[in-house]
């Protein structure tokens, strides 16, 4: 199993956390190896969570764009909304299987807290959910539909109150209650095994889009991108084209009012190597290495740290890693509305705007594969207050 | 490499009773008052001081030392802040024992290099980082070792024997951290049942002094913790008291 991504990864946590870290690496290992487990995670998938997600054509759009075709993986058909139920499901399969009670998770716009939760109902499990005070606001439906679903949301008030110190209030739960408590991480970030894990458990978004491209365009995509905070989304779109070297792997991060303001999500093009939540990796920081608070009009991206390995896919040129900006974002969100009748998230829109960006610049028969990882009905709030202070603005 | 903490446990020892090694987070209340502080604790019969870089995620510490730590931030206190006070303090203070307990990403940030010839030329005997595991430390140690600057590890209840003798190997003038619950740091009423049987498992297969810490707040909890250990650490208590009284002045410990 991979710990560490070229000078990436890596496991640094309390001496406390190694011990089940160890344990979680070892059922894990067994895990994968298990036909009987994958089995049942591919069940599941199928019958529960509704997959396979089909990919579709965004035809209007496209021709309005005058350029490359664009193609939606529609993570946002799963049952909860995003791409975030596969990962939580192979955890929570794994936790059952390790004999753990109790089910943790951090969330930032709240979509892997649903995850989390709803596979706790799914399983009978106990589950408790750490989430930035700032996001329990801006994201409320979500906290909604955790709490109907039985899991308890604790409001993290300290720090910036947003991902990072969710994490680290999730993290101190682990400490106290690793004997029977999973954490279920929501992002290829953290410790080792987390980042490998969850890119496995994720995997099914690309394996799936290589082969349906395959079967409705007989060729590859000529560019499969995706938006990127932790990268869950995108490490899974990425995997099921990392070996074909002629698809260009584009990662897609916030960029906030913009890269020059500060004032942004985008660790790779913004940051410098540094250490958090379990693995080196690059980082939004001060210049004495402490974090600094993120900006994004997407709460989901809002996190000043990145997997490591999006870094060493950075590091080594096989992925590149660009940035949008909210106003960019916003546009996206509505083109797609308007144009397809599909409401996308706003981590989503950062994904759909590159490609829209790409589109009129590319011959008509290019492939733009672009992960829709998940719906936007939880950011219809901020969507509108986004445009309600644009206009007071102007 | 100097004998400053190997000498605190033998001092200690010497005298029948355990090393009492105290924790600040430097920059809480103020600067100042860390060092003023400092300068009691030692002044007090504190063996060795642990200085506490403040961090924007502690995420391994309890309410008290992140509030400290939230509020040195904000004062502007940083890891070089730290490093110049241990040097003030070594000029004062040439025999205590002078750990930097920091974060990884503090001294990684820094750069390593620069950081190890910047401990060593303030008279830092040894680094605990609280977030480096034995998987991780060698690029630390590897740049600690030759500037005879000593690396303290951490041990937690769940840690196998076996690793415990693993994280002592190589290591000198330091003392094994012994963390005595499962959680975050802060001062708890009562120690686990099966801590001293644990310390004394330990002390038997170690060739370094051991030192708990976690939870320990009184008299009482400390020596309970010293006919099995070399020493016992108190740090939540000290900082909760810095910040209500403004100063450490009087018994260290209640």
């Amino acid at each position: 199993m991979n710990t560490h991504y070229g000078r990436f990864g890596g496991q640094y946590v309390a001496e406390t956390l190694m011990a089940p870290l160890k344990e979680l690496e070892a059922a894990y290992e067994s895990a994968r190896n298990d036909s009987a487990f994958r089995r049942e995670f591919e069940e599941i998938l199928r019958d529960y969570v509704g997959r396979e997600s089909p990919i579709t054509y965004a035809r209007r759009l496209s021709e309005h764009l005058g350029g490359a075709k664009i193609l939606l993986k529609r993570e946002d058909l799963n049952h909860t909304g995003a791409h975030k139920v596969n990962n939580t499901i192979g955890q929570a399969l794994l936790a059952r299987r390790m004999g753990k009670r109790r089910l943790i998770a951090e969330t930032g716009a709240g979509m892997h807290g649903v995850a989390t939760a709803t596979v706790a109902a799914l399983f009978g499990m106990p589950c408790e959910v750490y989430m930035g005070a700032i996001d329990v606001e801006r994201q409320s439906p979500n906290v909604e539909r955790m709490r109907m679903l039985g899991a308890k949301v604790h409001a993290v008030t300290e720090g910036s109150a947003t991902l990072k110190d969710a994490m680290n209030e999730a993290l101190r739960d682990w400490v106290a209650n690793c004997d029977d408590t999973f954490y279920v991480i929501g992002t290829v970030a953290g410790p080792a095994p987390y980042p490998q894990m969850v890119r496995d458990f994720q995997s099914v978004i690309g394996v799936e889009a290589r082969r349906q491209c395959l079967e409705k365009y007989g060729r590859l995509p000529d560019e499969a991108i995706a938006c990127v905070g932790g990268g869950s989304n995108a490490m899974g779109l990425f995997a099921g084209f990392i070996d074909d070297p002629a698809v260009k792997l584009v990662g897609v991060e916030a960029g906030g009012k913009g890269l020059a303001s500060g004032e942004h999500a985008a660790s790779i093009n913004g940051g410098r190597i540094g250490v958090l939540h379990g693995a080196k990796t690059m980082l939004l920081q001060t210049g004495d290495g402490n974090i600094i608070d993120t900006y994004s009009v997407s709460a989901g991206l809002d996190y000043p740290g990145v997997g490591p390995e999006h870094c060493y896919l950075h590091d080594t040129g096989r992925a590149e890693y660009s940035v949008i900006n909210d106003d960019e974002a916003i546009a996206a969100f509505d083109a797609l509305c308007r144009f397809e009748g599909i409401i996308p998230a706003l981590e989503s829109s950062h994904a759909l705007a590159e490609a829209i960006k790409r589109a009129p610049t590319l011959p008509k028969d290019a492939l733009l594969l672009v992960n829709l990882s998940g719906r936007g009905d939880k950011d219809m709030e901020n969507v509108r207050r986004y445009k309600e202070s644009k206009s007071q603005s102007l | 490499m100097n004998h400053r903490i190997t000498d605190a446990f033998a001092k200690a020892k010497a005298a029948k009773r355990g090393a009492f090694v105290a924790y600040l987070t430097i920059g809480y209340p103020t600067l100042a008052k860390s060092e003023e502080a400092a300068d009691a604790l030692i002044e007090g019969g504190a063996d060795i001081l642990e200085l506490g870089v403040p961090f924007s995620d502690p995420f391994a510490d309890g309410g008290v030392i992140r509030s400290a730590a939230y509020e040195a931030l904000r004062q502007g206190v940083t890891l070089d802040d730290v490093v110049a006070l241990a040097k003030r303090l070594r000029a004062k203070h040439p025999e205590t024992g002078l750990v930097l307990f920091t974060y990884y990403n503090l001294i990684f940030s820094k750069g390593l290099e620069a950081f190890a010839d910047a401990a060593a030329q303030s008279g830092i005997d040894a680094v605990l980082a609280v977030d480096l595991p034995l998987e991780e430390r060698e690029e630390l140690l590897g740049v600690l070792r030759p500037r005879g600057v000593g690396y303290v590890p951490l041990i937690a209840p769940n840690t196998p024997l076996e690793r415990v003798a693993e994280s002592a190997k190589g290591l000198e003038n330091t003392f094994l951290y012994i963390i005595t619950v499962k959680g975050t740091t802060g001062a708890r009423a009562e120690l686990p049942p099966d801590l001293l049987d644990r310390l004394d498992a330990i002390r038997a297969i170690s060739h370094l002094p051991i030192a708990a810490g976690f939870g320990i707040s009184t008299k009482a909890q400390a020596e309970a913790v010293s006919a099995h250990a070399d020493g016992f650490v108190v740090g939540s208590a000290l900082v909760k008291r810095l910040g209500e009284e403004g100063e450490i002045k009087g018994e260290l410990l209640p």
